[in-house]
């Protein structure tokens, strides 16, 4: 029996002004930099995806083992991060003392507050010492059948880059999972106490399964912001324009390569060829958040196992 | 709160008829000579206050790129415009000198110091990974007495396109054939291995850490943070050790050409170190303002002269007089 007032009308009309300029920011920054990249697309085609070299002073370009070098630090961080963050979150939320939590949420938000650059530094002059001295020959000592514990140690590269990228991330996904999880109805965790489950099993199959969404939620946060970052991986990646299986070895990303050369980049292709690699970003970065949608929907699909 | 107000609007006004007479000269370009150039307009400003410098130190080719679309009124850089780039322009740009800037070789090898003898063709050789091991005799030949352990040579080098890199390529390229065709010169090259730093802090970091490492900074960089730094051997033969003399000398003496646009690395002077450059301010011909353009004009010349006794403290070297004489007569074909 609703009708709808004037002022319902404006008031939804103006905020509909708001998503409508998000999707206008969007293509108008897809637009700019196709428009931008438009010598370099010519010239180089859908080759430049698989080209390995990238020499400015021949003028000969491709993005492969920018986009190889962006990949793996995200995953090999993701991994790292993934059992970290949602361990602390489901202790946080769940096992800890008020407290505790409280105290340990506020170093959380710190270590997210922390600029990039600083972590960049404090790899420079703490983790890399650590990684050459100790955690690559160990890794290279037990582990060196792999081919992803090969090769000369310099301390810099693939595997220090993920480490860092992995501290950067792991607050946001604390941060998030915990709210998700302190969000799960505390009806269904007390049912299930009522039917005699221990602490344990109510956290793996109520709050784990209701909180699936959101926790997938903040990993894709997380590896969104992997991808884009840019100081602190710049900084101890190494910066070598190579395509290796081994982790040990200097690595470069899209990113990377932007922060490093877009400011003496003089010529029109070097250039262009600089703005095609942030449109390749741009680009992951959607491909990856389709990816994690659809693994969303797909586990989103059926009812709650427990209520199933 | 009104008070506030007013005393707010009392304040903008009076800053803008502070600065309402004098003339704005906005600059862009290189990074490197950025503090030297700080130092100038602020000194300047004591010496004729009707003249105010706003540079932003935004690289060698957004320097370029906005004398070129004249968004500045002046650029600058530590690698001269191509031929290229120089037709692209909307006028005839000329390139002036200012001070002059030495790429030292740093190392990290424990129980040697400074002084470690090094020349061109043994650079280029370990940048193409040619030489790989400290201990190679081509390096031992040259350092009778140092006791060189058998490390591997661990190769840095700079990440983000710079200056430095350019002048450290171009004299590589000088030096070695090899080098000229494979990799070449420019502010980023193809490097064919190493590792990567951002930043004078980047390499002198990589370097502190890894045994065996060896790279390429400012002089200025090397001498403030104690990096141990090699001697260069010159054109004549001479190992030379990088100073603000020996890299002044490095145009001393060379053939300089008119237009400045010239490359000093390998120096025919036999005091000069020879990995040593310009770094240029880059102005028109043709100057569109005439107020602005005789601003420019009498600050370069202040620049060149008085203002070269400020170099030494912030570890630049000054012109060599011939040059100064020269610049002099090239601003005097400056129209505005």
């Amino acid at each position: 029996m609703s009708r709808q007032d004037t002022s319902d009308i404006v008031f939804r009309r103006i905020l509909a002004v708001f998503p409508i300029s998000i999707l206008i920011l969007v293509a108008g920054i897809f637009f700019q930099l196709v428009n931008a990249s438009l010598p370099s697309l010519n010239k180089f085609g859908i080759g430049f995806l698989f080209t390995r070299v990238w020499d400015p002073v021949a003028e000969n370009f491709g993005a492969l083992p920018f986009i190889f070098g962006t990949c793996v630090t995200s995953l090999v961080a993701l991994l790292l991060a993934v059992p970290i963050g949602v361990g602390t979150a489901i202790y946080l939320a769940e096992y800890a003392p008020p407290k505790v939590s409280k105290a340990i949420s506020i170093l959380v938000d710190l270590l997210a507050a922390i600029p990039s650059v600083i972590y960049g530094l404090w790899g420079i002059f703490v983790l890399v010492p650590c990684m050459r001295n100790s955690v690559q020959p160990f890794l290279g000592k037990y582990l060196g059948f792999l081919p992803f514990f090969q090769g000369p140690n310099y301390g810099v590269g693939f595997l220090a880059a993920s480490i860092i990228l992995a501290i950067i991330i792991v607050p946001f996904i604390i941060s998030v999972s915990r709210e998700v999880i302190l969000a799960v109805p505390s009806v269904y965790k007390e049912s299930t106490y009522a039917l005699g489950t221990t602490r344990w099993e109510a956290t793996a199959d109520i709050v784990l399964s209701y909180g699936r969404v959101g926790i997938l939620g903040a990993v894709i946060l997380a590896l969104g912001r992997a991808i884009g970052e840019t100081m602190a991986v710049t900084m101890i990646i190494g910066n070598n324009v190579v395509i290796t299986p081994s982790l040990f070895s200097p690595g470069y990303t899209l990113a990377s390569v932007l922060a490093n050369e877009f400011a003496e980049a003089a010529t029109n292709l070097y250039l262009s060829a600089l703005i095609e690699i942030g449109l390749v970003l741009f680009l992951v970065s959607i491909i990856v958040n389709i990816l994690a949608r659809l693994l969303i929907w797909s586990v989103t699909k059926g009812p709650l196992d427990v209520i199933k | 709160m009104k008070k506030i107000l007013a005393l707010v609007v009392a304040m903008a006004m009076v800053t803008s008829f502070a600065f309402a007479d004098a003339t704005l000269i906005n600059g862009a370009g290189a990074t490197f000579p950025y503090p030297i150039y700080s130092k100038w307009f602020d000194e300047y400003s004591k010496v004729n206050p009707g003249v105010l410098f706003n540079y932003q130190s935004i690289g060698s080719g957004g320097g370029i790129k906005q004398i070129t679309a004249k968004t500045v009124d002046f650029g600058a850089s530590d690698g001269p415009m191509t031929m290229d780039q120089m037709t692209q322009a909307p006028g005839r740009i000329y390139h002036i000198p200012t001070v002059m800037g030495a790429v030292v070789i740093a190392y990290n090898l424990e129980g040697v110091t400074k002084g470690l003898k090094l020349s061109g063709d043994v650079l280029a050789d370990i940048y193409l990974g040619k030489i790989t091991q400290w201990n190679d005799p081509r390096i031992t030949e040259q350092n009778a007495g140092v006791n060189l352990p058998s490390t591997s040579i661990v190769v840095v080098h700079r990440s983000d396109g710079s200056g430095t890199s350019y002048i450290f390529t171009d004299y590589l390229s000088k030096v070695s054939s090899e080098w000229k065709g494979k990799v070449g010169k420019s502010t980023s090259v193809n490097w064919p291995l190493g590792l990567g730093g951002k930043g004078n802090e980047g390499v002198a970091g990589m370097l502190k850490q890894t045994p065996g490492g060896i790279g390429y900074v400012e002089l200025a960089y090397a001498k403030e943070n104690g990096l141990p730094y090699a001697f260069m051997k010159n054109q004549s033969g001479a190992y030379i050790e990088p100073t603000l003399a020996s890299t002044s000398k490095a145009a001393d003496g060379a053939a300089i050409p008119d237009d400045f646009r010239a490359s000093v690395v390998n120096s025919p002077n036999p005091e000069a170190y020879p990995i040593a450059s310009f770094t240029w301010l880059l102005i028109y011909k043709h100057m569109d303002d005439h107020t602005k353009g005789a601003a420019i004009v009498n600050f370069i010349k202040w620049a060149i002269t008085d203002g070269q006794k400020y170099t030494a403290d912030l570890d630049y070297a000054p012109l060599p007089a011939n040059v100064v004489e020269m610049i002099q007569q090239k601003l005097n074909q400056v129209k505005y």
